[in-house]
């Protein structure tokens, strides 16, 4: 048989061939599922073949042997099996992926009264970052941009329970503080108490030209005031969202006239790990100024597209910037 | 009528008495010597789960014949606490993969046949088949 001859070949020269084809051989014992004991058995067969009868107790050497490797067989093929499970657990875990984008994707608004626009890139696969764009009965678009602290699939959970609350909160009275306070309500009753979400929402009246805004414990947005040619920062103190069952939420609200526009984002754009000593939100400022005669949309490619480069085009972070421009 | 053998399993010492007699019947039928220790070897496990968590139980085990061929069976039996989760117990399991016994799994991969019945409170019965081609 043919490990008899591949043996014999190499008692005869071993050479690096013989060996070489011996693996090779083997490789097509192991793709006919040949357990490890079996493989000695040919062997030992093969040996006696060759050499003629077997001193007794090479023979109950080599039995010996067949008999503690039938473990090392269970053991290999309890790891494929294993192997296979964990394939069909990521194939399984791709599709949820697919579903989930799906079903959290969001529009930017397109509005004449205000120019609103998006970059929103994640570092791996799973978007820890959501943007939520809410244009209801005509006289008010919202934005919400959150923050989950957690990966896999329970923050992916934690933001399908934002999307939705935020859905249902649609036809009611959806100023920033009481939609702070029914989303943090949501979150700390049906969340891991290790999950947490930071969430910046903003309410712009189109008529009025007055943006309301409420923050809990997230980055805070900056605002670009054109007469005065000034930022301020737009804070608004409030506690991440599942922390404790009643929070009440602040709200605060600027007017906005033309040439003014508001920057939302999360902490993947201001925080760069390992250039510490660098003022990202100065630098964000800076880079606004430049391009500030570019609308909205524009401007978010462009902040992406220079802070990337300062990145070394490696985010650290999922990075969000949400513009909203007059 | 097919010849039957029963081994109490009490102490450890009475796995290798199991064992020994699946092997000699094993044998007798015709076995390889792989097969013999294939054979050996699940009922050792089979054993050692009686002694592990029933205390105590039989192994039954007995040759099989049929038209074209023959075999050999073996019975694990035990009065014992009883498998709640039957469909966890069949599977391969990261859990299981470090603990003393190799698990059902494995049993069944030594085997060409295994069927298990247990019920809370009540017991455990295994029963596995090899078979050899006349």
């Amino acid at each position: 048989m043919q490990y008899e001859k591949i043996l014999s070949d190499y008692l005869k020269n071993q050479s690096e061939e013989n060996l070489y084809i011996g693996q090779n051989y083997i490789r097509q014992l192991i793709q006919k599922n040949i357990t490890p004991e079996e493989v000695i058995n040919i062997h030992k067969q093969a040996v006696e073949q060759l050499h003629g009868t077997l001193p007794k107790y090479v023979e109950h050497a080599y039995d010996f042997l067949i008999e503690v490797m039938v473990y090392y067989g269970l053991k290999v093929k309890e790891h494929q099996s294993l192997l296979m499970k964990q394939e069909e657990l990521r194939i399984e875990m791709d599709i949820a992926t697919k579903i989930q984008n799906l079903m959290l994707k969001t529009n930017i608004p397109k509005l004449n009264q205000i120019d609103v626009g998006m970059v929103s890139v994640p570092v791996r696969k799973m978007n820890g970052d959501y943007v939520y764009f809410l244009q209801d009965d005509g006289h008010h678009v919202s934005v919400a941009v959150t923050d989950v602290v957690g990966k896999g699939v329970p923050a992916a959970l934690c933001m399908s329970m934002v999307k939705y609350g935020l859905d249902t909160l649609e036809f009611a009275n959806n100023n920033p503080s009481y939609v702070l306070e029914v989303l943090n309500r949501i979150i700390e009753k049906s969340v891991d108490d290790s999950m947490f979400v930071s969430l910046f929402y903003g309410r712009f009246d189109v008529e009025n030209n007055i943006f309301t805004y409420g923050s809990a414990g997230h980055e805070p947005a900056l605002y670009y005031n054109a007469k005065e040619n000034k930022f301020y920062d737009l804070e608004s103190k409030g506690l991440l969202l599942g922390i404790l069952p009643e929070v009440k939420y602040r709200q605060s609200e600027i007017h906005l006239n033309d040439g003014d526009f508001i920057i939302m984002l999360t902490d993947g754009v201001t925080e760069f790990r390992k250039l510490e000593e660098l003022d990202s939100r100065q630098l964000i400022r800076e880079i606004a100024m430049k391009c500030k005669h570019l609308n909205a949309q524009q401007m978010c490619d462009e902040l992406y597209k220079q802070l990337l480069s300062y990145q070394n085009y490696q985010l650290e972070d999922d990075f969000t910037v949400v513009i909203l421009k007059k | 009528m097919s010849e039957k053998s029963i081994v109490e399993i009490v102490t450890e010492w009475d796995i290798v008495t199991a064992r020994q007699q699946g092997r000699n019947e094993a044998k007798a039928i015709g076995f390889t010597t792989v097969d013999q220790a294939r054979i050996a070897t699940a009922i050792s496990e089979l054993a050692k789960n009686i002694y592990l968590y029933a205390s105590e139980g039989d192994i039954i085990i007995e040759r099989l014949k049929e038209k074209n061929r023959i075999g050999i069976a073996i019975t694990a039996i035990d009065k014992g606490p009883g498998i709640a989760n039957l469909q966890s117990v069949l599977e391969d399991s990261f859990s299981n993969s470090g603990s003393s016994s190799v698990g059902i799994p494995a049993v069944k991969r030594l085997m060409d046949k295994l069927d298990i019945e247990s019920e809370v409170g009540k017991g455990t019965k295994v029963r596995i088949e090899k078979w050899l081609k006349r």
